[in-house]
């Protein structure tokens, strides 16, 4: 362990729940429940009891009707004090005749304590939907995929980026020039000792030690208890500038903008989970064998046709972890005398996968098509290196929604080029199934494409569905020949029965066959959190990446010293986020990272938009001019299709003025303009 | 007129520029530079120039050469023809007949794979084939502790290990391998297949030294792909021959500089079912001043009194294993694998380990399960006593009596490797396609569910010829505690009756099979 530990953080954590601590949105039932009853105490001394019982009844009518408003129009912004209305009505319900004879039902029964807090954790694992109104359908809506505009800093932060790491790397340095004389026994483990020569490099080791340390505490920061809409952390602290951490024994819930959960899966309770304990019961933890020795169940068939199923392919395998999916797909895939073309953004596992099938590789710039038609006919026209002979096959690697960056693969203008180069096409899905589409079926459920046109699909079943492990949909004679020659299924271990039944029953929620109308709602809840959340951010005034539709929505950050403010201060405001900087992504374009889930409401993001507004003010990350989105309303009787008229007509061509919506009227307006297309 | 008006423009944009030049600060020592060193060496001037017109071509030309010399350079119309020629290959072989008569004779169990497990076709056979050892699939306890913690966890982290995945349960997990096999820490990967594939090349790099025994199991084969050292084979488990090839790579590289080096094995081999000489592979690691990679993904959980590994069968401290990787989800029946070692190959793991950065963490109830299948077999080392009994019994059956296959594995080791006498091999020129099918034959026989070593995927596009080592074809019998010795031995004849009725057949001869 690298923490050292004071006393055993784990005593009751596996045993009893996580005691969640109130949390601070609006709280809807507690504060009605509690000015309830001091009211009823103040009528206690009436003798009427029948008034009373009508008075209270009229009372409660009216915290009920304003806790329906509050679900209606969700917004922070209205506190508590305004619970207070009530009483003045009192008085007029009193002494009303008719109501003398309505039987004395409770409009309004507060919930026990039990069911408050039941609510609570259901709540904190899947937040309820404020408004039917925060729906909407992910589809492309036709024609070519635009790339999404990429908006720069001025000169000014770019320039001082490279000057902070500059200014880093120089105090790195200084700072290991005197370490290493007066403090050798810290560097023991880079030097070569007793003819052992150092297990790291003082030269990789230079980034982890001099820069990732500083911002240590913003990484694996350790959680308890499902990683839902809300996600607990456990507090620690550092007395040595992160390189060991204590953890205090408290904890804090934050709102979760961090985790893959796009379709909300994470949850202890409800039909997966209750499926998976019955799983459990029946199957135990594990099929204690790999696929090929006798680790096929019924149930990886079940799981594997109904994938298929989902998918839209005729045959589907499955495996017990995403990366070695890909890992040890590729292998099978191709060898000697094949070429592998890659998105150059394509995750590691691609990548590993591809340098042990021994294929020769080379990429192309993201999402690039002209760059990818170059190379195409470069390397078909010029065939192998040295020998020139044909390639035996070509595989296009690319991924459905880049997990950094936001965007999402140019499919049709992918498979554009396949008709005519007639390539092998891989579209690994890990991040887009679920999360987009308007069935969840991924990439190209949201372009409208038939997946036959797609050799091969993968996908990991991590994320959207809240289990593990990955999948690879293709024709059946190619998953029949993978299950001989992939080695995951001959020596990886089986995926177990428990997660193999919280994706078979994610993916039934999904196609509404379990609770009919649920599966719908997480699809277009997450995409309208996604669309809303990033057109308030683009409001603010941040700089955004990535499609309009993807669910993941990095912010621009540049300067490396705003990360780990940037996470400090959401972590004040209890919102976890993830930060990623160099080596994951461009030296200059750190940024972070916020993922959307189905499980979030809109109160959730208006909450993450108000703290980006308070920090992005602090931090001064307001950077946009404009060009990439977030531009003011026409006026009225102006539609898109005039604007190009307007614009010319009132000389504000090629104008383009910075955004800087002031929080209250991105929440005003959020709502109806993110089911319009974006501006 | 109009030359007047054009040599009026030009001098006026000349003084205008040398004006603004003359604003720009430092341009005075410029000029002076320049016009000092013409008066004084021309030749010098020009030189100078050239300079800074080829750093300035350096700087805009591609970092490195896009086109090796053999680039032939075609027309438009060429490349189109050339695009509209080229047919690629299908995108895999078709199956052989081999592979289909595998897939259709793959065993579908429904249900739970315990000790008796029913199969699709609705028979019920003795399940020797699922590494149930001590049959902690059909534990309550074990179920009870998984389905508490899917009620605090949910099913998966949803993250990796380093964004928001890393849960309480995963390091109390960590917490207690670490304690059992007394080592300073200890790192859980999501996946038991995958852990050395990704543990190798997180510390061993281009340039670094690996000695390998020539036997190891896919999962290291990849990760030493992966890697870029250099690699050296010694002979399996011969622990002269390793100090042989230690020795030589020690006087090789005595003049360069110092590189890491690392030995790298297995405890008991995945392939074979033997068992490597700890203490001696310890000795000369020492000696020679390697690193040891061990991996007891077949032996953690399995050998030593409480099943704490080879480490424990054969009194060695784990602390002088550097990398000892071992299997959460075999024996203890739960999933993910492990890397313990000291603090800083843990934590150097935690930020360079491909497989544990860029996927997702482990589910919590498998974390939490790990922790109480290994707990049980400290707190009751009974399990493992009676596991032996039984693979003593099924031994019994099998190697001494059977006249046709004998075993290679290690006293202990519940997976008995069955493998065709040497005699029998010989004498009827089987090939090692053909041992294959003969024992694939013996795998379901009178209710009796046993598996066979799968042979190591051939990439497509090699001929095949590049693999070193060739597996020899097995059987794997694994032994369970849910049976009582009578029924282990009752098995354990069906077994050895199915073979020889299968070897003494007239048509299991060469000339029934067919074509590969
Ligand atoms: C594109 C891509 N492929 C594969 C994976 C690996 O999936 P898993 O986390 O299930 O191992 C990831 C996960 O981050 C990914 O982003």
């Amino acid at each position: 362990m690298p923490q050292r530990l004071p006393r055993n953080p784990f005593a009751s954590s596996t045993t009893s729940a996580v005691i969640i601590p109130p949390t601070d949105k609006p709280a809807v039932r507690r504060p009605s429940t509690s000015k309830g009853n001091r009211l009823s105490q103040f009528f206690t001394s009436s003798p009427k009891s029948k008034e009373q019982q009508t008075a209270q009844a009229a009372l409660l009518s009216a915290v009920a009707a304003q806790q329906q408003h509050l679900l209606n129009n969700p917004s922070p912004q209205i506190s508590a004090p305004s619970l207070s209305l009530p009483t003045i009505s009192l008085s007029t319900a009193k002494g009303g005749e008719a109501n003398m004879d309505e039987p004395p039902t409770t409009l309004f029964q507060p919930p026990s304590v039990a069911e408050a807090k039941r609510q609570a954790r259901v709540d904190a694992q899947f937040g309820p939907l404020g408004s039917q109104s925060h729906r909407y359908v992910s589809k492309h809506t036709g024609g070519q995929l635009v790339e999404p505009v990429m908006d720069e800093p001025p000169y000014y932060y770019l320039l001082t980026t490279y000057i902070s790491y500059l200014v880093l790397i120089i105090f790195g340095h200084v700072r290991d020039f005197f370490g290493k004389r007066f403090r050798p026994e810290r560097y023991r483990h880079l030097k070569a000792a007793n003819g052992y020569a150092a297990l790291n490099s003082d030269f990789d080791n230079f980034y982890v030690r001099r820069l990732k340390l500083r911002i240590d505490d913003c990484f694996a920061r350790p959680i308890t208890g499902v990683p839902g809409r809300y996600v607990t952390l456990m507090d620690r602290k550092t007395d040595d500038f992160n390189e060991h951490y204590q953890f205090t024994g408290t904890y804090t819930e934050t709102l979760n903008m961090s985790s893959y959960n796009y379709l909300g899966f994470a949850q202890s309770e409800g039909p997966c989970a209750d499926a998976v304990e019955e799983t459990i019961k029946k199957y135990g933890i594990s099929a204690s064998s790999p696929r090929a020795d006798a680790g096929t169940s019924d149930l990886c068939l079940e799981v594997e046709d109904r994938i298929a199923k989902f998918i839209g392919k005729p045959a589907a395998m499955v495996f017990s972890m995403g990366f070695s999916t890909n890992a040890t797909s590729f292998p099978a895939l191709v060898g000697k005398g094949s070429l592998i073309i890659s998105d150059e953004l394509n995750h590691a596992s691609i990548r590993i996968g591809a340098r042990l099938s021994g294929a020769m590789i080379t990429s192309f710039k993201h999402n690039d098509m002209h760059d990818l038609e170059k190379k195409l006919r470069e390397v078909i026209s010029q065939g192998q290196p040295r020998t020139h002979r044909p390639w035996k096959k070509i595989l296009v690697v690319v991924e459905g929604l880049y997990s950094m960056e936001g965007t999402m693969c140019d499919l049709p203008g992918i498979l554009l080029l396949k008709k005519k180069y007639k390539y092998n096409l891989f579209v690994d899905e890990a991040h887009s199934i679920g999360a987009l589409g308007p069935r969840g079926r991924g990439v190209c459920d949201y372009f409208g494409i038939d997946p036959a046109e797609i050799d091969i699909l993968m996908g990991t079943l991590t994320k959207s569905f809240g289990a593990n492990g990955g999948y690879v949909c293709a024709e059946k004679h190619i998953i029949d020949k993978l299950r001989s020659t992939n080695a995951a299924t001959l020596y990886g271990e089986s995926p177990t029965p428990p997660v193999l039944t919280q994706i078979l029953s994610a993916l039934k929620i999904i196609d509404g066959e379990l609770k009919p109308g649920q599966g719908e709602e997480r699809l277009q809840r997450i995409a309208f959190n996604s669309r809303y959340l990033r057109l308030g951010l683009k409001r603010l005034g941040f700089i955004v990446y990535g499609h309009d539709d993807s669910p993941i929505i990095p912010i621009m950050l540049y300067n490396p010293a705003k990360m780990p403010a940037f996470s400090h201060e959401m972590l004040r405001r209890k919102i976890s986020v993830v930060i990623v900087g160099y080596p994951a992504t461009p030296l200059i374009s750190s940024r972070a990272r916020f993922c959307v889930s189905a499980a979030h409401n809109k109160d959730d993001m208006d909450r993450l938009l108000s703290a980006c507004d308070e920090i992005g003010n602090v931090l001064q990350l307001k950077f946009s001019t404009g060009v990439a989105g977030g531009a003011d309303h026409l006026p009225d009787g102006v539609t898109p299709e005039m604007e190009d008229d307007w614009r010319k007509a009132n000389g504000l061509q090629g104008v383009v003025k910075a955004p800087r919506w002031p929080l209250r009227e991105v929440i005003a307006n959020g709502v109806q303009d993110v089911k319009q297309p974006l501006r | 007129m109009e030359f007047q008006d054009a040599q009026k423009f030009v001098v006026e944009s000349f003084n205008e520029l040398t004006n603004k030049f003359h604003q720009v600060p430092g341009s005075e020592i410029l000029i002076r530079y320049i016009q000092s060193s013409y008066q004084n060496d021309p030749v010098r001037s020009a030189i100078e120039l050239i300079l800074v017109i080829f750093f300035i071509r350096y700087l805009l030309a591609p970092s490195y050469a896009t086109h090796t010399g053999n680039f032939v350079t075609l027309t438009e119309e060429e490349i189109d023809d050339l695009v509209d020629e080229w047919t690629p290959e299908p995108l895999v072989a078709p199956q052989t007949s081999f592979e289909k008569e595998e897939e259709q004779k793959l065993p579908v169990i429904v249900g739970p794979s315990g000790p008796r497990s029913k199969l699709s076709n609705g028979k019920t056979v003795i399940n020797l084939a699922s590494y149930n050892f001590y049959n902690f699939v059909g534990n309550e306890q074990v179920k009870e502790k998984a389905i508490q913690t899917l009620r605090t966890y949910g099913v998966g982290p949803c993250g990796p290990p380093q964004f928001y995945g890393t849960q309480d349960v995963h390091m109390k997990t960590e917490a207690d391998i670490a304690s059992c096999l007394a080592t300073e820490g200890c790192i859980v990967y999501a996946q038991a297949f995958s852990t050395i594939s990704s543990v190798i090349p997180a510390f061993c790099k281009r340039g670094d030294i690996i000695v390998a025994d020539r036997a190891v199991n896919y999962a290291i084969r990849k990760g030493l792909q992966i890697c870029r050292s250099t690699i050296r084979y010694y002979e399996h488990n011969d622990m002269e021959d390793l100090e042989r090839v230690l020795q030589k790579v020690v006087k090789d590289q005595a003049k360069k500089p110092l590189t890491r080096r690392f030995i790298v094995t297995e405890g008991l081999f995945e392939t074979i079912g033997d068992c490597v000489d700890l203490p001696k592979l310890v000795e000369l690691k020492l000696r020679y001043k390697f690193r040891l990679m061990l991996d007891e993904t077949w032996s953690f959980g399995v050998l030593g009194r409480t099943g704490r590994g080879l480490t424990e069968a054969q009194n060695v401290d784990a602390s002088q294993i550097d990398m000892l990787v071992g299997s959460l989800a075999g024996p203890l029946c739960a999933g993910g694998g492990f890397c313990a070692g000291s603090a800083d190959v843990v934590s150097h793991q935690r930020i360079s380990a491909a497989s544990y950065t860029y996927s997702a963490a482990l589910p919590a109830m498998l974390a939490t399960t790990a922790s109480e299948t290994l707990n049980m077999l400290q707190a009751t080392p009974d399990i493992l006593v009676s596991c032996r009994e039984n693979i003593k019994a099924m031994r019994a059956q099998l190697d001494p009596r059977s006249d046709w296959v004998r075993c290679t594995s290690a006293v202990d080791n519940p997976v008995m490797f069955l493998v065709l006498k040497p005699d029998v091999v010989n004498s009827r020129r089987l090939s090692t396609e053909e041992q294959e099918r003969v024992l694939q034959e013996c795998t379901l026989a009178n209710g009796v569910l046993i598996t066979r070593l799968k042979s190591m995927p051939v990439a497509p596009g090699s001929n095949g010829k590049d693999e070193a080592w060739k597996l020899q074809p097995a059987l794997k019998v694994c032994i369970t505690t849910g049976l009582s010795k009578k029924e282990i031995e009752k098995a354990g004849i069906t077994i050895r009756h199915a073979i020889t009725k299968v070897l003494t057949r007239k048509t299991s001869s060469k000339l029934s099979l067919p074509g590969v």
